[in-house]
């Protein structure tokens, strides 16, 4: 199996036709004549650089973002600042990374902000109440009261047969009038949790933050499942047309489930790393938060039909919408633009996407290809 | 065996009668405000009635144009925002000593300009009116805070805040109901009595169809979206009268509880299905739930428990009861022709 279908079909079937050949020779003709005939990676990438051509987007609005920024002021490439940026964008990055699982499927999960909230809180009333707790077990315990939350998404979603949409808009609701009902009006305060657990919000591998690495772990770990193993294909395929993933055999309800875990999973871990990096928790902690992780989703070039995009877009979308935000910040602009910029960033982006569309589409009708 | 099927044949026609989910709606919305108005302290008086009203006015008004957009397949996720940025604009240009007068006129249209926006991307782009109205939903609300900021416009003239909070003279109807009860009936009979609410089906039905029947179904749309925004910017000029207060963040949030009302009333929300009695016993039952658990020293936030759950029971239960019907159906089926 060549890897190339693989990549077509991350980012839209209709999207092989783009000229792999054309390039080819030029670069071939770079290289000594001693080298080896161009290999298929190597023929693969001017259309690869099409493909990725949103992701890419989003990497040059963030380096003209930063230029801009840093030329004005110094200040913002400070280590403090870098370091503020990141921290920010880890846990939505985390957030996002597993919205894009549930985007990819064509479906969406609007509770993550709930569920964020709800681990944050009951991660922050165990440690207060067993200091001794270890870190790693406060991860898997944020990790799997999300994880629950999301199962019961997938459920809803697969046995009630109805749309995502409504199913999390109601466990929205549902998931943070729990967590109210609970705290009662009552917030966690940093004093009141264990050093040892703030020291883990703060503390640093050779400079970078623990809960970046977390952050790139979950990225990668669920980058290479959904782009290398059948597990992931499989979601793409899903959202590509459900009626022929179902047909192809795949159980699409049980990954329907699946997915929705992840992302609960996935929210309930945020929770876990925004308890640990703010140390102040209440119920209203991750209040709208899915707003902008659908943001960050939407930016990143998933398509919220589902079937394409990538998690590291994704990613990539979260790490543009917090330094936007530190920039204004910097730049001395009314921080009120944030949301209306964020708006203006979510209509561009699927405008984009819609116009990378509809020339892939023409570029292949014009082709002779086999397209309807 | 005959008392059997006997019994069988009245489930099923008990469960076809519940899936007209319109009649079920009604029937629950009439028992909970019977119950309410007997166990509830203060629910039935003449007073509570009032705020009733204000409160569901919001919801009321916006669901109308909701439930044509949502029944068209497409759906408005903006309309909160575009309920804050009226009011927000009312508030600044109230500062800038305009005269109410003019200040109303341009916020109806604004609210128009910001729905037709919304059309333009879902129709002439052809965009996910999903991903769109999440867009604007934040482009909206964050123009809103620019134009205001965080602050709050007060003082508006009294003759029309007193007017949007006081009843109709001699009587203890709110004025505003009066509102509702037009806007209502104009939807109603657009929806269900007018080519063009029989467009509306067809499209949500299906669109290529309607096309071929003679819609247009990109025209169609454009034009609910306007309208949803109008009456959204109505909403927010009457949200800030009522309470006398322009700010950025007036409705946030409230674009949920309008699609949670409206489901509920029985609008699919792949579109094709629902009647606006449905939708407005919908917005009834939300809100004198809301208004009685409240009454009854009920957190305001626990409430998002009885939202949600309302809003995920609402849409299983057609789904559920289809399931019990077509299995006894299959039951009877096998009954009358044992193979």
């Amino acid at each position: 199996m060549t890897p190339a279908p693989t990549r077509a079909d991350s980012t839209g079937a209709d999207s092989a036709g783009a000229d792999p050949v054309g390039a080819a020779p030029a670069r071939a003709g770079a290289v000594s004549p001693a080298a080896k005939p161009p290999t298929p990676a190597v023929r693969r990438s001017p259309l690869d650089l099409v493909l990725r051509a949103r992701e890419l987007g989003i990497v040059l609005a963030l380096a003209l973002l930063v230029a801009v920024t840093a030329t004005s002021n110094s200040r913002f490439l400070s280590g403090q600042s870098i370091r503020d940026i990141l921290l920010g964008t880890a846990i939505l990055a985390v957030l996002a990374v597993g919205q894009a699982v549930v985007v990819i499927t064509r479906n969406i999960d609007l509770s993550v902000g709930s569920v964020l909230g709800l681990s944050a809180f009951t991660v922050g009333t165990l440690l207060r109440d067993h200091p001794g707790l270890p870190v790693v077990l406060a991860l898997l315990i944020g990790a799997a009261v999300g994880g629950v939350c999301g199962a019961v998404n997938g459920v809803l979603v697969r046995y009630g047969n109805v749309p995502a949409l409504v199913v999390t808009l109601g466990t929205l609701y549902v998931v943070r009038g729990i967590t109210y009902f609970w705290a009662g009006g009552q917030q966690i305060n940093a004093d009141e949790l264990p050093s040892g657990f703030l020291d883990f919000g703060n503390a640093t591998l050779l400079g970078v933050p623990y809960l970046v690495l977390i952050a790139l772990l979950v990225l990668v770990v669920t980058g290479i499942v959904l782009r290398n193993y059948r597990v992931g294909r499989e979601l793409y395929a899903m959202g590509s047309s459900p009626q022929a993933a179902r047909l192809a055999g795949i159980s699409v309800g049980r990954r329907t489930i699946g997915a929705f875990g992840v992302s609960g999973a996935l929210a309930g871990l945020a929770g876990v790393l925004f308890a640990a990096r703010f140390g102040t928790i209440d119920a209203a902690a991750g209040t709208g938060m899915e707003l902008n992780v659908v943001a960050a989703v939407v930016v990143g070039g998933v398509a919220v039909f589902g079937g394409s995009g990538s998690v590291w877009g994704a990613a990539l979308g979260a790490l543009l919408l917090t330094t936007i935000g530190s920039s204004l910040a910097v730049l001395e602009i009314n921080q009120f633009w944030q949301q209306a910029i964020v708006g203006g960033l979510i209509l561009l982006a699927i405008g984009a996407d819609r116009l990378v569309a509809a020339r892939m589409a023409a570029s292949l009708k014009k082709r002779g290809s086999h397209v309807s | 065996m005959s008392a059997e099927t006997a019994v069988e044949s009245r489930t099923a026609g008990l469960t076809a009668r519940f899936a007209n989910w319109n009649v079920a709606i009604i029937a629950v919305t009439i028992i909970v405000l019977i119950v309410a108005a007997a166990t509830v302290e203060n629910f039935g008086t003449s007073q509570n009635f009032g705020f009733l009203v204000l409160d569901l006015l919001p919801i009321a008004l916006v669901a109308l144009p909701m439930t044509l957009v949502i029944v068209t397949g497409e759906i408005d996720l903006s309309v909160a925002s575009t309920l804050g940025l009226c009011s927000a604009v009312m508030g600044s240009l109230w500062n800038s000593n305009q005269p109410i007068e003019t200040i109303i006129p341009l916020c109806l249209l604004l609210g128009a300009v910001l729905g037709a926006v919304n059309g333009f991307f879902v129709t002439v782009l052809g965009l996910p009116s999903l991903a769109v109205t999440i867009g604007t939903l934040a482009l909206y609300r964050g123009l809103a805070f620019v134009v205001l900021g965080d602050s709050a416009v007060a003082d508006f003239p009294v003759q029309y805040t007193d007017w949007v909070t006081g009843n109709i003279a001699g009587t203890s109807i709110p004025n505003v109901l009066l509102i509702i009860v037009v806007l209502a009936i104009v939807f109603g009979v657009l929806l269900h009595a007018t080519p063009i609410g029989r467009a509306v089906f067809a499209v949500g039905a299906s669109e290529q169809a309607a096309r071929f029947a003679g819609v247009r179904p990109g025209r169609l749309k454009f034009w609910l979206y306007v309208v949803s925004g109008l009456v959204s910017g109505l909403a927010g000029i009457l949200w800030t009268l009522r309470y006398s207060s322009a700010r950025a963040d007036n409705g946030a949030g409230l674009e949920l509880a309008v699609v949670a009302a409206v489901l509920l009333g029985g609008v699919s929300i792949f579109g094709g299905k629902g009647a606006l009695p449905g939708v407005i016993a919908g917005v009834v039952l939300l809100a004198s739930l809301q208004n009685a658990l409240r009454l009854s020293d009920v957190s305001n936030e626990a409430l998002n428990v009885v939202t949600g759950v309302l809003l995920i029971v609402s849409v299983l239960a057609p789904n559920l009861a289809n399931a019990v019907r077509s299995s006894v159906q299959r039951r009877r089926h096998r009954t009358t022709n044992p193979l």
